[in-house]
Order: structure tokens, then C-alpha cells, then sequence
């Protein structure tokens, strides 16, 4: 199977030379098959949110190559790998444009990665195709096409992003602890949506979670980091059989560290 | 008592087509204001300096001979520069947006001085066929249906073409950008070029705007834009306290919500001269101007403080 993630040797530090100064991404080396799922889990500040980020090209790394699909994007600005990536992020709000109808919103999305031109913003054919895509969430948001995404719930906005981070086929999917601010019972019906969309198009995709069981149910591999680096890597047959203790033991392991985390702990 | 026995409502009647067609002009720079406020969230004091660039750029060209219409395009496009070097600021050089477009602004002074030579200029209707003017509301009847027309078809066809250009990709880049940048990045939209589009479309038709204004009242003067950025403002959000209601939800929401823009510019001048009419002293006006926007623009904020505390009553 083709590579379709290759990050290495990342490092990124932030405020450097101040009192502040943050070693986020250590020497991060990462290589993903097309059709991987993988869930990263790890304490707060171990860099799992700064790997996506660095991936989606929020800000410049400070030295290493990412690729994605065989193309070197280590120097392409944000708005140009786009075309590249669906991302999810972990605030309702920063997916979606709040002040634009949800058929707006798909539209935008369904052009990822194209030029925007004179022609219509959204074409009436597409209006169909959307309102299919939106059924499938099984939310009754297909009859709200034309509601304005801010009036929509926390939970229906996540489920409308990740819509929207599919709907131009990604070569890597980004999902940024996108159910972490969602109600239990939400979060469970997203992370249902977002693994049946991934099953659905066999897409790569990486999943930043503070919640190890779901890390441990997701997916086909796991990742685990500490200070800016990877330090478990995990998976096919080995991780299905892992348990959360399993998890907190290699951690205690390799990092000589508690598990930091309460979050992670307490769910 | 006496006061308001000595007022006389038929001069209130006589200044309201003035009005009219004032605010219909003043719409215009209005609708560009709109585009930054509120589609791209961009306070833009461009706009003050800009809509005097219109104006100088027009009358200019006019004294030089150029068809009064074929000058308004030029004042388009030199108030479309305008937006392009507040653009630049802000996104190549990445000066703070309302600091970006005051300096623009300030630079536009020494400009327009530079274009008109002085600190204004004149274009007499009588030398020249104008495309508005103050002199067809009072000449006769076929100029006074004359102007109407002109300016009710000018804003109308601004209208139906900001509706079409905001229903485009592009426009729809444009509204994202102004909504939420992180998503539009995220959605491969180039906010920066996006936003520097933007404000040289608003710019475009304050400098508009400002060539007709200069046509209408005969002249264009260095200093006609100050405080243009306060009546575009009050234009803006008196149109949406009003009509706001009514625009929400329909088919073809968003042209009903340009077209309140207007409405609200209209208004506006309507309150003007009925505070000219009570005969309180004109150089109050633009502190008369500023109390107006503040009470509008506190409006939706002290509305839902004012329901929180009702909500927590009950």
C-alpha cells in the first residue's frame, strides 16, 4: 500500500529565546499506509494537537519534510494543503462558518482545493447531493438546508464538519479531539459518524483524543506522546488487544512519568 | 410654543426629495461600508478618504472633458486602488486592519489635494451634462423624475449585482473569510487575497458614491469625506434595526438586506433635515450624527443584556 503520511523528523519550538520558550515537537517521525486510522493519545502539552497543526501547515516547523500522497508540503501555506486534508477541530465553532446556511458551508467544502471563480457559489444539482449527505447523519438536518449553520447545535455542527472535511475526498483526515467538547451522549453519536465516513471512503485518518478508550476502540493503530515525541506506537492485532491499564503501564514505562492526564483517567 | 409655531412644515415637504435623493447617493458608499463591516468584519476608515478620491478623480475628468459616466468608472477604480493599499497593509504588512485603512486614509488627503490641485474643485451643470445634480430637483419636472430615476436604476442594478457577486464562489470566499478565517483556510480559501478583494470592492463604490456626490452638489472637495464612515455606519445598522425583521428568512434575503442599506442611508438624511428644519445650529450636526450611530450600535447589545436579566427574573 502506497505512503500516504510521511513526517520527518519534525521540530518546532515556540517563543523561542523568551521565558515562555516551549520545545513542542521533538524529532517527530510518523509514517502512514493509505487506509490507516490512527488514534494519538498522550498527556497535555505532549504535542498531539501541535502534530496535526504542523501537518495542516498552521504555522511554518522549524526544520524536517512532511508529505502527504508523495508530495513535499513542508513549505506550502495553510490555505494550499487544504486540498490535501479534511480537518475537524475540537471547538464547534472554528469548522464551520457560522453567519452561512449549511448548503453555503457544503458548497465552500465541495471546493476545496479549486480556484473560486464567477460561477454560482452553489448549484442546484448540489443542493440534491447535499441534502442525501445530510440524511445519512440521521439528524433532520437535511430539511434545514438553508438554516444558518450558527443556529445548529454544538453536536450537529461537528457532525456538518465532518461532512464538510469529506466531501473532496482528503488524502489525510484531521480529527482534532473533535468530540472533547461535546455532552457524552453527542460525542458517542459523532465518533459513530466519523468512523462510519472513514470506513466509508477508506481514508487515512489521524485522531487526536484525550480519551483512551476510545483511542483503544478506533482505529487500527495507536500512537502515544510525551514531550514533543512519539514513544508507543501500536497496532493491527496487537492493539485490539489492549487494555486502558495496558496503556497507563507502557506509559508509566517509557516516560518514567504518572499518566498526566485526569481526563483520560476518569472517562 | 412659539418655536414650533414658527416652523413651517411645507419646507419640511420641500427638503424631503433632497433627501431622498441624498441618501440615495450616500447609499451607495453605504452598501461598501456594508461589505466591510459586515461581511468581511473589517472596520474600514478608508472609506473616509476614498470617497472624496471619487469625487476629486470625477470632477477632474469632467473638467477635462470626459463623459460624466465614463468618469464615474474611473472614480471606481481609483477608489478601488484605495481598498487595495489598505489590503496590502493589512495582509502583506500586517498592520492591524482599522490602523491599515487610517493611514490610508490619511495619505488619501495629500492625494486628493494632488489630484485636485486645491482643496476643491467645481463642475457647474451648466457647462457640463452631469449625471445628478442638486439644480435638476428645482429645474423642472422631467429633471426631477430625471434624477430619481438615474439614482433609484443606479442603486438597483448595484443591487441585483452585489446579490449575484455574494452568491458567486468567490463571493461565498469572501463571506467565509469574513466569518471565520481558520475555516476558510481550513477549506483552502486564500483569506488574505480574499480580504484585500473585498475592500477594493467596497472602496470601488464609495469611490462611486463619491463621484456622484461631487456631481450632485457641484463640487468636490478635499474635506467631504470626513465622517462619511459614521453615515455609511448609521445607513448600515439603522437599515438592519428596521428592517432587519423583515429581511430575515425570505428568498432573496440577502438583496432585501442591501436594499434596507439603502433605506437606512435615506432615513437617515430624512432625520437630517428634519433636525436642520427645527432649526438646531448646523454645526452640530456630525455630533448630532455620532449620538445616532451610538444609540443604534448599543441597540442589539443593550437588548440582549436587557433580556438576560428578564430570563433570569423568571
Amino acid at each position: 500500500m502506497a505512503e500516504m503520511l510521511k513526517i520527518d523528523n519534525i521540530y518546532k519550538t515556540f517563543n523561542r529565546g523568551t521565558i515562555n520558550e516551549k520545545h513542542a515537537l521533538n524529532g517527530v517521525c510518523l509514517s502512514l499506509k493509505e487506509g490507516d486510522f490512527v488514534t494519538v493519545i498522550g498527556g497535555n502539552g505532549a504535542g498531539k494537537s501541535t502534530t496535526l497543526n504542523a501537518v495542516a501547515g498552521v504555522w511554518p516547523i522549524d526544520s524536517g519534510r512532511i508529505y502527504i500522497g508523495g508530495d513535499d508540503v513542508s513549505r506550502l501555506s495553510e490555505y494550499k494543503r487544504a486540498r490535501y486534508l479534511g480537518r475537524v477541530f475540537q471547538d464547534p465553532m472554528t469548522g464551520t462558518a457560522a453567519t452561512m446556511s449549511i448548503e453555503e458551508n457544503m458548497a465552500i467544502a465541495a471546493r476545496r482545493g479549486e480556484s473560486r471563480g464567477l460561477s454560482w457559489g452553489i448549484t442546484k444539482k448540489e443542493r440534491v447531493s447535499y441534502r442525501e449527505m445530510l440524511s445519512t447523519l440521521d439528524l433532520g438536518l437535511e430539511d434545514r438546508l438553508s438554516s444558518k449553520v450558527g443556529l445548529l447545535s454544538g453536536g450537529q455542527r461537528q457532525a456538518i464538519t465532518l461532512l464538510m472535511a469529506t466531501i473532496m475526498k482528503p488524502k489525510l483526515l484531521l480529527l482534532d479531539e473533535h468530540t472533547a467538547a461535546l455532552d457524552p451522549k453527542t460525542a458517542a453519536k459523532v465518533l459513530e459518524i466519523s468512523d462510519k465516513i472513514i470506513a466509508d471512503h477508506h481514508l487515512t485518518a489521524m485522531m487526536v483524543t484525550h480519551n483512551m478508550k476510545d483511542a483503544i476502540a478506533h482505529g487500527n493503530r495507536l500512537i502515544m506522546m510525551h514531550e514533543g515525541k512519539i514513544i508507543l506506537d501500536i497496532y493491527g492485532e496487537e492493539k485490539k488487544k489492549l487494555t486502558v491499564e495496558d496503556l497507563l503501564h507502557q506509559f508509566e514505562k517509557v516516560s518514567g512519568e504518572e499518566f498526566a492526564s485526569d481526563k483520560a483517567l476518569l472517562s | 410654543m412659539a418655536i414650533l409655531m414658527a416652523l413651517d412644515p411645507a419646507a419640511l415637504l420641500r427638503s424631503m426629495p433632497g433627501a431622498f435623493a441624498q441618501g440615495l447617493v450616500w447609499g451607495i458608499m453605504a452598501l461598501g461600508v456594508y461589505i466591510t463591516y459586515r461581511l468581511l468584519d473589517f472596520a474600514d476608515l478608508t472609506v473616509d478618504g476614498s470617497i472624496a478620491t471619487g469625487g476629486a478623480v470625477a470632477v477632474m475628468l469632467i473638467r477635462l472633458g470626459i463623459n460624466p459616466w465614463l468618469a464615474l468608472i474611473f472614480a471606481f477604480i481609483a477608489g478601488m486602488a484605495a481598498g487595495f493599499i489598505t489590503g496590502i497593509l493589512h495582509t502583506a504588512l500586517g498592520i492591524p486592519g482599522i490602523l491599515a485603512s487610517i493611514l490610508t486614509q490619511i495619505s488619501l488627503y495629500s492625494i486628493n489635494l494632488n489630484i485636485m490641485g486645491r482643496s476643491n474643485q467645481a463642475v457647474s451643470v451648466d457647462k457640463y451634462n452631469l449625471v445628478v445634480s442638486l439644480r435638476y430637483l428645482s429645474d423642472s419636472v422631467s429633471t426631477k423624475i430625471q434624477i430619481f430615476v438615474t439614482t433609484i436604476l443606479f442603486c438597483a442594478v448595484i443591487i441585483a449585482v452585489l446579490y449575484w457577486y455574494f452568491g458567486t464562489e468567490q463571493g461565498h470566499a469572501i463571506r467565509a473569510t469574513g466569518c471565520n478565517q481558520q475555516m476558510a483556510r481550513a477549506q483552502g480559501i486564500n483569506t488574505n487575497f480574499h480580504t484585500v478583494l473585498a475592500l477594493m470592492l467596497s472602496n470601488g463604490l464609495v469611490g462611486l458614491s463619491g463621484a456622484l456626490y461631487a456631481q450632485y452638489q457641484g463640487a468636490a472637495d478635499v474635506n467631504m469625506g470626513r465622517g462619511a464612515i459614521v453615515i455609511g455606519l448609521a445607513a448600515v445598522i439603522i437599515g438592519e434595526v428596521v428592517f432587519g425583521k423583515l429581511c430575515a428568512g425570505k428568498h432573496f434575503a440577502f438583496a432585501y438586506t442591501l436594499l434596507s442599506v439603502i433605506a437606512g442611508a435615506i432615513i437617515y438624511y430624512i432625520v437630517i433635515n428634519i433636525v436642520l428644519w427645527l432649526k438646531l445650529p448646523s454645526d452640530d450636526l456630525k455630533l448630532f450624527s455620532a449620538i445616532v450611530v451610538a444609540i443604534f450600535l448599543s441597540l442589539p447589545y443593550l437588548k440582549t443584556k436587557y433580556r438576560g436579566k428578564e430570563k433570569q427574573n423568571g
